[in-house]
Order: structure tokens, then C-alpha cells, then sequence
């Protein structure tokens, strides 16, 4: 029996295989996806890219000034030119990387355990805890992302970690719509009550029974969100609220290549062209999973 | 009939409470950005070098002395009527200036939202006509370019290639600045105030600086509209009502474009009204690549001035369009589907 055969076998003999199985179905859809399959290179390389950039370039030319060298044109020595400090914009744009994907961690890491933690309770227990947690959940939904970002900003002073209090403060409402409605869907089913009649408490049900199958619905959403983030958080650096100077972030390098735009089109152009591809990345990625997940429901 | 008079005063409770509560939120939120988290809202106006007795006197002023909720109870007051203290930078009342600069953001995002829907609209039925084939494929891919833009970023280059290099379309700015002061202001929107006064040359002028950071924006809603559209149709048309048609002998032109698209709209408009609000939020970004004079620039520039007052009422107003804009759609929703008019 080859592995292909052992994974896809329709009836599984163990808990194991048949996690394996569905996984393995899930990726088999994925790949037939050409769109989604570009989305995960790009992801992937991005990754890569990020945490190996020490590696593949050198900091210092992402810091070094070289005045004399200052809005060089590419080279074989600067691949995408020089900025307007003779920095190196290639070595940047890499170092950026790590900047980008720094933010929609911390984001992520913030905004799926408040959603969880909102989402999960209202659907499970309904009545009045809904209505309250579902209200709140209304009210930040109806708030302006960038300009309440804008406003958080101002009152606590730019920088990366208010750039992601504000983004995760704007962006945590649809995973507690999608989480409520993901319990309710499994609120009555009969694996729950079983559950309930083994004596389980409800936090032990949330956690163990309903918490595990929301989770994919809310990666996936997750995905398609992060583009999202990433375009918030560039747009932040863009207007000088993001990451400070020096600090090699995409937004702020296409803030500060605007003076020179209409002769050296590259410093303000390149880095805004990784905004775009990363987002788009991820965008292709989450819009094949999503499909994914739709055909096997 | 007198049963549903009654169910519609009651939706309209309903909404109208939804709505005071969304709005207590929002001012609870910039009442907290604008007093709590500042170490000291009262440094921050008179500045370090002030004595002791005019700190005392401007914290006395600012209410600082009494307890929070009676601080925020005074802080909304005000702002129901409007009042968000001057602004540091341009000492007017921040209301004065926010409806000096709106009329330009509302006129950007109008367009914007023109070319999205009529752009959007008929790509999300073609694309969900020809589910699965190329040309669904080729739109779902240039809604997706279009979902993961970075706004500013197609902004310059636009400025770039279309200004620039080519020449097609006037620069940054809403006009040129020969034809300042010539236009009386009646709306603030200079394409319908120039129009009104009969100056057609500065309308060509005003459309010239309009039209590149409209399209832009407007291609970042033809994402969204003709992505929604497209999900839309599709659950329209696996309908019955769909093969009874066809089955009926009606033109498949007339059962997608009049029939299927007909029962679209409602869910349509919800999706419309929600653009406006994000083209807003678009224009903070648009505006400061295109020195376009209105909210976002303004936003912009007063908190680089750290002139809070502003920016928080800024926020306000950005938030009520929000909260207004999602009203809208649900009484328009509840005029236009009977269904949703029983249930409640």
C-alpha cells in the first residue's frame, strides 16, 4: 500500500489517517488551483526571504549612508538602485520583509484569541451574553479602520507597536461574528450534548469540542485578512505612522521616495511593487482555501 | 395594515437604538483616545514651559478635576452639538474646517463610487454568467490585483505615467491655480459649483484634477462591487425561477440582466453603502498623494500638528458617515425586500 493510497482510503482506521486523509484531499484541491498555488509560493518565499535575510544580504548596506552614492540607478552592485541616503534599496526592501510579517503576526496573534474569546461564548450560550458581546461586536464593526488607527496614533505617537494596537483593535470583529456563527452551527449537534452528558464543563467544551472546529474557517479568513493588514499597515508607514526612520518599512520607503518620484521613479516604486505582490500573495492563497473548504462542505 | 405600521415603528426603535448605542461607542472610544491615554492632556496644551497657576487654571478648564464619567458626559454633550473645540493648527472651531474640507473628500469618493458600481456591477454578472470559464477567471483575477493594491502606491504611479509622462490629466491639487476664486462656493464641490455658475472651463479644469485619483479609487471598489456581485448572482441564478423563465422562453439576456439581477440589488445596496464608507477611508491615503484639500488631508496635516482636537473630530465625523451609511442600508433594505419587513 503506497502512502497515496493509505491517505486517501475511504474508510480510515484510525483518528490519524483520517486527519491525515483530509489534509491531504485539502492540498490535492489546492494544487489542481493555479491562482492559490502562486498565492503559497509567494508566501512561502516571502517567509523565506524574511527569515533568512541576514543571510542572503547584508545589513549594513540597509543602514550604511554612502552620500556620494545617493539615487544610483540598478546596477550590478544595487540590483533596484540607491535611495536618497545611498542606501541600498534591494537589501531594504529584504529587511522590510521582516518588518511586514512582524506586524501581521503580532495582529494575528492579538486578533484571533479576542475573537475566540467574544465569537465562541455568544453563539454557545445565546440569550442576553450574545446580545451584549454581539453589540460591542457591532460597534467596533462600524468603526473606520484607518482613521481610528490614525486617531490611536496621534494620541499615543507613531511607531510599530501603536501601528498594531490600532489594527487589531479595528480588525478583531469579524473573527467574533465568524466564530459565533461557526458555534452556533454546532451548538445542538449530538457530539455536544454527549459531551454535556459525560458531565464536561462548558469551558472544557468550548475549548476541546467547538474551539477545534471553528479554527479553519477562521485561518482561512485569517489569510484573506492579512492583505488587508498589510495594506493598513503600509498605509500607516506611508503617512509617517508606522515604523520611524530608519527603519527599512515598505510604506515609509514609498513616503520617502515621493520627493524624487518624477526623476528616480525606482525609490518610490520597487518597495510599494512588495506591498502589492505580498498582499496579492496572500490574497491568492486565501481565495483558493476558502475554495477549498467551500467544495468540501 | 395596522399591524404592519406597528412592526415598522418598531424596526425603526430598533435601528434607532442600534444606532445610539453604535454612537455612544464611537464617542466613548475617542473620549478615551482624546483624555485617558494622553500621560497629560493638559501638557499637551499649554506646553512645558507654562507656570503652575495657568496648568491649574487649564485643567479646571478642561474638567480634568471631576470624575471620568462626568468628564465623558460632558464631552458628548458637546460633541451632539457639534463641538469639538478649535483646532491648534488653523484656530477655528474643528467643525468649521471639517465642513470646509468634506465637500472635496465627498466629491472624490461620489466619483469613485460611480465608476465602481457601473464598472462592477456588470463584470460581477458577466463573470458569474461565465462561472468557471476565462473570462470569470480573468475578472476574479483583476478583482483580486485589485483587492490587494496598495492605494497610494497606484496613486503615484498614476501621477507618474498619467501626468507626467503622458500628460493626459492635470496634477496634485483640486484646480489649477489660475482659475482659484473664480467659482462662487455653494456646495464645496467644484464640479457642481462651477457648473452651476456656468464657468465650463473651470469644470474641464476641476475634472482634469478629479478624474486620475477618482479612477483610482474608483478600481479598488470594482473589486469589491463586482466580487460581491458576482457571489450574488450565482445564488440567484441556481434558482427555479431562473429555468421557469428560460423554460418560459424569455431571451437569457432579459432572465439574467432584468430577473436575476433585479433580486440582486437589495443585497447590492448594502454592499454599496459599505463602499462609500471605505472609499473615505481610501481618500485619507488618495489625498495626501494627490494634495487633494479635503478630510484625509486635512486629518493628515493636524496630526502632524498634534492637534488632537481635530483629528478626533475628524474621527467623529468619518464615524457618523459610517453609522449613517449603514442606517441607509438597512432602511433602503427594509423598503425595497418585503421579507425583511415582517420578521421583526
Amino acid at each position: 500500500m503506497t502512502m497515496r493510497t493509505w491517505l486517501l482510503d475511504p474508510a480510515p482506521g484510525s483518528r490519524r489517517q483520517a486527519r491525515l486523509g483530509g489534509w491531504f484531499r485539502a492540498w490535492l484541491a489546492l494544487q489542481r488551483n493555479s491562482l492559490a498555488m502562486t498565492g503559497l509560493v509567494i508566501v512561502v518565499l516571502l517567509l523565506l526571504v524574511a527569515i533568512f535575510a541576514p543571510v542572503i544580504a547584508d545589513r549594513n548596506l540597509a543602514v550604511q549612508q554612502v552620500l556620494e552614492d545617493r539615487l544610483q540607478p540598478w546596477s550590478w552592485q544595487h540590483w533596484f538602485g540607491t535611495d536618497e541616503l545611498g542606501r541600498d534599496i534591494l537589501t531594504r526592501m529584504i529587511f522590510g520583509a521582516r518588518i511586514t510579517l512582524v506586524i501581521v503576526f503580532l495582529v494575528s496573534a492579538i486578533v484571533v484569541p479576542i475573537g475566540l474569546a467574544i465569537g465562541l461564548p455568544a453563539g454557545y450560550f445565546g440569550g442576553w451574553i450574545d446580545a451584549v458581546l454581539m453589540r460591542i461586536t457591532d460597534i467596533f464593526l462600524a468603526f473606520p479602520r484607518l482613521v481610528l488607527a490614525l486617531a490611536f496614533a496621534a494620541a499615543l505617537g507613531p511607531g510599530i507597536e501603536n501601528a498594531v494596537i490600532a489594527i487589531a483593535l479595528t480588525a478583531w470583529p469579524p473573527y467574533a461574528r465568524l466564530a459565533r456563527a461557526e458555534t452556533l452551527t454546532r451548538r445542538n449537534a449530538e457530539f455536544i450534548q454527549a459531551a454535556e452528558l459525560l458531565g464536561a464543563s462548558h469551558l472544557r467544551i468550548l475549548l476541546t469540542q467547538i474551539l477545534p472546529l471553528s479554527l479553519p474557517s477562521v485561518i482561512i479568513r485569517l489569510t484573506l485578512d492579512m492583505a488587508g493588514i498589510i495594506l493598513t499597515a503600509a498605509g500607516l508607514g506611508f503617512l509617517g505612522l508606522g515604523a520611524q526612520p530608519p527603519s527599512a518599512e515598505w510604506g515609509a520607503m514609498v513616503s520617502s521616495g515621493r520627493q524624487v518620484l518624477l526623476d528616480q521613479w525606482w525609490v518610490a516604486t520597487l518597495p510599494g511593487l512588495a506591498i502589492f505582490v505580498t498582499s496579492l500573495g496572500f490574497n491568492l492563497l486565501g481565495d483558493g482555501l476558502r475554495d477549498v473548504s467551500d467544495s468540501r462542505s | 395594515m395596522l399591524g404592519r405600521v406597528y412592526s415598522a415603528v418598531r424596526a425603526f426603535a430598533r435601528l434607532l437604538g442600534s444606532v445610539s448605542l453604535t454612537f455612544l461607542g464611537l464617542t466613548c472610544v475617542t473620549f478615551v483616545i482624546g483624555r485617558v491615554i494622553p500621560i497629560d492632556p493638559v501638557l499637551a496644551i499649554v506646553g512645558d514651559k507654562a507656570s503652575n497657576e495657568t496648568y491649574e487654571r487649564v485643567r479646571l478648564q478642561l474638567g480634568l478635576d471631576k470624575p471620568l464619567m462626568v468628564q465623558y458626559w460632558t464631552y458628548l454633550k458637546k460633541v451632539v452639538q457639534g463641538d469639538f473645540g478649535n483646532s491648534v493648527m488653523t484656530a477655528h472651531p474643528v467643525l468649521t474646517d471639517l465642513l470646509h474640507v468634506f465637500p472635496a473628500t465627498i466629491e472624490l469618493a461620489t466619483l469613485a463610487l460611480v465608476i465602481g458600481v457601473v464598472g462592477g456591477i456588470p463584470l460581477g454578472v458577466y463573470a458569474a454568467v461565465n462561472r468557471g470559464r476565462w473570462p470569470d477567471q480573468i475578472i476574479r483575477f483583476v478583482s483580486l490585483i485589485g483587492y490587494s493594491m496598495p492605494v497610494f502606491w497606484l496613486g503615484l504611479i498614476g501621477l507618474l505615467l498619467f501626468y507626467a509622462k503622458l500628460g493626459w490629466v492635470e496634477g496634485p491639487g483640486r484646480l489649477d491655480v489660475g482659475f482659484d476664486d473664480i467659482v462662487p462656493t455653494v456646495t464645496g464641490m467644484l464640479t457642481v459649483d462651477s457648473l452651476w455658475a456656468g464657468e465650463t472651463e473651470v469644470f474641464w479644469n476641476v475634472m482634469g484634477h478629479l478624474i486620475l485619483p477618482a479612477s483610482i479609487l474608483g478600481y479598488i471598489s470594482i473589486a469589491t462591487v463586482a466580487r460581491m456581485t458576482r457571489s450574488f448572482m450565482l445564488s440567484q441564478l441556481k434558482q427555479e425561477y431562473i429555468l421557469a423563465a428560460l423554460a418560459k422562453g424569455l431571451s437569457p439576456a432579459r432572465v439574467v440582466w432584468v430577473h436575476a439581477l433585479g433580486n440582486v440589488w437589495v443585497q447590492l445596496i448594502t454592499v454599496i453603502a459599505l463602499t462609500f464608507g471605505s472609499l473615505l477611508e481610501g481618500a485619507v491615503l488618495t489625498e495626501t498623494v494627490f494634495a487633494w484639500p479635503g478630510l484625509g488631508f486635512y486629518l493628515k496635516n493636524s496630526l502632524f500638528a498634534a492637534d488632537l482636537n481635530a483629528v478626533l473630530g475628524g474621527t467623529v465625523l468619518v464615524g457618523v458617515v459610517y453609522i449613517g451609511l449603514n442606517m441607509l442600508s438597512d432602511v433602503v433594505y427594509t423598503l425595497v425586500d418585503p421579507r425583511a419587513r415582517g420578521n421583526s
